[in-house]
């Protein structure tokens, strides 16, 4: 394995990501945390060893619009945003997931206004979880750059053809630095064939894209959406095991178990979070107590079989939401309530934490285990719980 | 960017133009002034276009499948993103390195001033190689008639009623073209469908720009209008003959009229033929007049050398 | 062919009949327009000097260019009257439509 290491912080990771995988066009508008990655590319464009097409966009729905125009004519594509551009762009999601145009985007995950922050929490691709898009977590910056690559195979896959979201937490990950394994050119242009679709337009093959249906007809379309995002899931199994064999690194596909197996409670985290998590898990089985963690990759395809297998011999399972769906709980501990819905005997807590960069440290992850092993009395016992909170409150 | 070569270029008329048909079959209202428009654009542009269209008039009619009626490559776009699609079609070519190709985008008024300006400036900036033509039928037709930043001052529609307190529309039509001339883009103009020929010889010379164009072309709207649906090319002629509507290009920083009527046909005649306009009373008309002239004072000032 | 024709068309009865996508074939009708009309344009060609106008300004295209100077694709005009309202020489008119 002869591939270079380099010291890079998770938004050049990407970078680098999206130049092994050649995209024709990148369109993208900056938005803190996520400027590094456009700065970079843009440099890399001028000193020539990025060969693309870089659109100066107006504004993030135009990016989301150009890239689609580009994928439209059969170029692969790439953008990234952040929070307030994501939302921005929209409209856009939902259009390039019906399209069936298999744009590959970055989003620094970041906290959504109001209030301000530019600091990071999950609320942003959350609140667009139902768009569409394939959405897969990374934990650090190695993986983030091998998931960019990992992103088109899956996307533009001939059974699949669904724009794919990689995320990664702002600030925590996209600007700090770690040493990574940089993929030879020869290797990535090996894994990620050229870019074939029948749904585009070419003076081959003149096409009308992007019609409207009747009622008679638009469900089939939504159907076909929905089974394609269903069958992605094998794809993204195959797709890590080939990247696995042909660099060296596996990521265990849709979810990772971290001593599970005869774990009382278990963590359920997404993103950089994983980390602390995985040095809590061993300072406490030090200590004798039995705690577990998943990993949850990808939250679109939702993972179900897989996580209703990883918990069934847990007691009790907690979910860390860097976010909330005001007015019920956090996004992610829903999905996984109703894979436990399918299950008897497992409680289930949700922790909410993290927002807009408030810090998460192993002390907020020790309690968390410690009050999923010791529960308090059931009128005490809160299914979601704001952790770490500054002050104190009615509640 | 100067667009003259040595010999004058031909001029097109309907017997040298294609026989091909590119927008066909579609269900735009009969007389519809925007499909004539997309009709003799798209012959002039020929095999290598790829349209772009947002929400509007001509996109909700030419792509209802299965029906099909674009009889080359066309894309709908988000209602504000046109310009930025067609501007990702224009670089997915150039990297695909396909020679000749046109993006062509088909917008109406409300697509174009109101929410899609900010993309069309985009384009402009970045000068991608997009022919931007706006088909103005003065509202958001395909929506029921409600008004736009490009519906005149007194004009009737579903959001803007004239009854006893207001005229209609109280704002003045925005100086798209303008506007877009500030941009200091390559090529622009006006047209017209009661001047065919003209609008064919513009989207000519917008085919030959290597860059971004703008073609702002009247539209007649028969429905949306109240007018008859046989007064349809009639109708856009009579506005630029009456001087409510001009012709002009902004070319190498400069602008020029194209053509400078001696006199003006009445005004009155061509409000009194649309249902929009009935309810005019004489001081709106005196306005209007008004503005027409101290519009015409100020190109035949500067936009005739 | 210079303009589409109407294709028969077969309602998918499976879910692979659709396309992946909202992508369809360019110029592709099914559907014709004649149902619209109230009035059918009819050309006196003893009248008409073929100048070719009412092909220029004809919103749905369906005026071409044929043997006998011009002809008109009865299947897809609406009826609007803009061909009998441009004609120059008057050598188009309106008849009510018999169906």
């Amino acid at each position: 394995m002869s591939q270079k290491k380099v010291f890079v912080s998770g938004d050049e990771a990407v970078a680098l990501g999206a130049r092994l995988a050649r995209p024709h066009v990148v369109a993208a508008y900056p938005i803190t945390p996520q400027t590094i990655v456009v700065e970079r590319i843009s440099e890399m464009v001028e000193d020539g060893s990025f060969n693309t097409e870089f659109m100066h966009v107006e504004s993030e729905h135009s990016a989301i619009s150009a890239v689609m125009g580009a994928s439209a004519v059969g170029a692969r594509t790439f953008t990234a945003t952040s929070s307030q551009g994501l939302a921005y762009m929209a409209e856009g999601l939902h259009y390039a997931s019906g399209g069936r145009f298999p744009v590959v985007m970055m989003n620094a995950n970041r906290s959504l206004a109001l209030p301000w922050s530019i600091f990071g929490d999950l609320r942003d691709s959350l609140s667009l979880l139902d768009s569409g898009w394939i959405q897969v977590y990374v934990e650090n910056a190695q993986e983030a750059l091998d998931m960019t690559i990992q992103a088109y195979k899956i996307a533009e896959h001939k059974n699949v053809l669904t724009p794919f979201m990689v995320n990664l937490d702002g600030f925590i990950l996209t600007h700090t630095y770690e040493e990574i394994h940089l993929p030879e050119q020869e290797k990535v242009d090996q894994f990620l064939p050229a870019f074939e679709t029948p749904n585009k337009m070419s003076p081959e093959e003149p096409k009308n894209l992007g019609f409207s249906t009747s009622p008679e007809d638009n469900m089939e379309f939504k159907y076909q959406q929905h089974k394609a995002m269903m069958d992605s899931m094998e794809i993204i199994k195959q797709t890590d095991k080939e990247f696995g064999e042909l660099f060296g690194r596996y990521y265990h596909d849709v979810l990772e178990e971290y001593k599970t197996e005869d774990a009382k409670a278990v963590l359920i985290t997404v993103g950089s979070v994983t980390g602390t998590a995985r040095v809590v898990v061993d300072l406490m089985r030090e200590q004798g107590k039995k705690v577990g963690l998943i990993k949850l990759r990808y939250l679109r395809p939702f993972p179900k079989e897989e996580l209703k297998e990883a918990v069934k011999h847990a007691e009790v399972i907690g979910v860390l939401d860097k976010d909330i769906s005001f007015g019920y709980e956090g996004t992610i501990y829903t999905n996984v309530r109703s894979v436990l819905s399918e299950l008897s005997g497992i409680r289930s807590v949700n922790f909410v934490g993290g927002m807009g960069g408030r810090d998460i440290s192993k002390t907020d992850i020790g309690y968390m285990f410690d009050s999923m092993l010791n529960p308090q009395t059931t009128e005490k016992q809160k299914n979601v719980e704001f952790i770490n909170m500054g002050v104190l409150t009615d509640e | 960017m100067s667009n003259t070569t040595a010999a004058k270029p031909k001029k097109i008329n309907a017997k040298n133009i294609t026989d091909k048909e590119y927008f066909y079959g579609h269900k735009a209202c009969a007389g519809c002034g925007g499909s004539l428009a997309v009709r003799l654009a798209l012959k002039v542009i020929g095999e290598n276009s790829y349209s772009v269209l947002p929400a509007g008039c001509m996109s909700a009619v030419g792509f209802i499948y299965p029906q099909m009626a674009f009889n080359s490559n066309a894309c709908i776009s988000m209602f504000p993103g046109a310009s930025s699609m067609a501007s990702g079609v224009a670089a997915g070519n150039k990297a695909l390195g396909r020679k000749d190709t046109h993006a062509v985008v088909f917008a109406g008024d409300g697509g174009t001033a109101d929410i899609g300006l900010q993309a069309l400036s985009g384009t402009i900036d970045r000068d991608d190689k997009v022919i931007y033509i706006c088909y103005d039928n003065e509202a958001y037709m395909n929506t029921g008639i409600q008004k736009s930043g490009l519906t005149p001052y007194g004009t009737k529609t579903t959001t803007t009623p004239a009854g006893d307190n207001l005229p209609g529309t109280l704002t003045e039509k925005k100086n798209l073209f303008e506007i877009i001339a500030a941009h200091g883009i390559k090529y622009a103009a006006t047209a017209s469908i009661g001047y065919p020929r003209d609008f064919m010889n513009k989207i000519q010379k917008a085919k030959e720009v290597d860059g971004t164009s703008y073609i702002h072309v009247y539209a007649s709207c028969p429905t949306g209008w109240g007018s008859a649906t046989e007064k349809s090319v009639e109708t856009a002629k009579e506005a630029v003959d009456c001087g409510l509507w001009f012709l002009a290009e902004y070319e190498n920083e400069e602008f020029k009229l194209n053509k400078n009527p001696k006199e003006f046909k009445p005004v009155k005649d061509y409000l009194s033929n649309q249902g929009r306009f009935k309810h005019l009373g004489e001081e709106d008309l005196d306005r209007i007049i008004a503005n027409r002239d101290k519009k015409w004072e100020k190109m035949r000032k500067n936009w005739i050398k | 062919m210079n303009r589409p024709t109407i294709t028969k068309y077969n309602r998918p009865e499976h879910i692979r009949d659709y396309p992946t996508g909202t992508n369809y074939q360019a110029g592709h009708l099914v559907d014709k327009n004649a149902g619209w009309r109230t009035f059918r344009p009819v050309i006196d060609k003893e009248t008409c000097v073929n100048c070719l106008v009412c092909y220029l300004v004809c919103p749905d295209g369906v005026i071409f260019k044929s043997e006998d100077k011009v002809d008109i694709d009865y299947d897809f005009c609406k009826g609007c009257g803009v061909c009998a309202n441009e004609c120059n020489v008057d050598a188009i008119k309106m008849e009510k439509e018999v169906k």
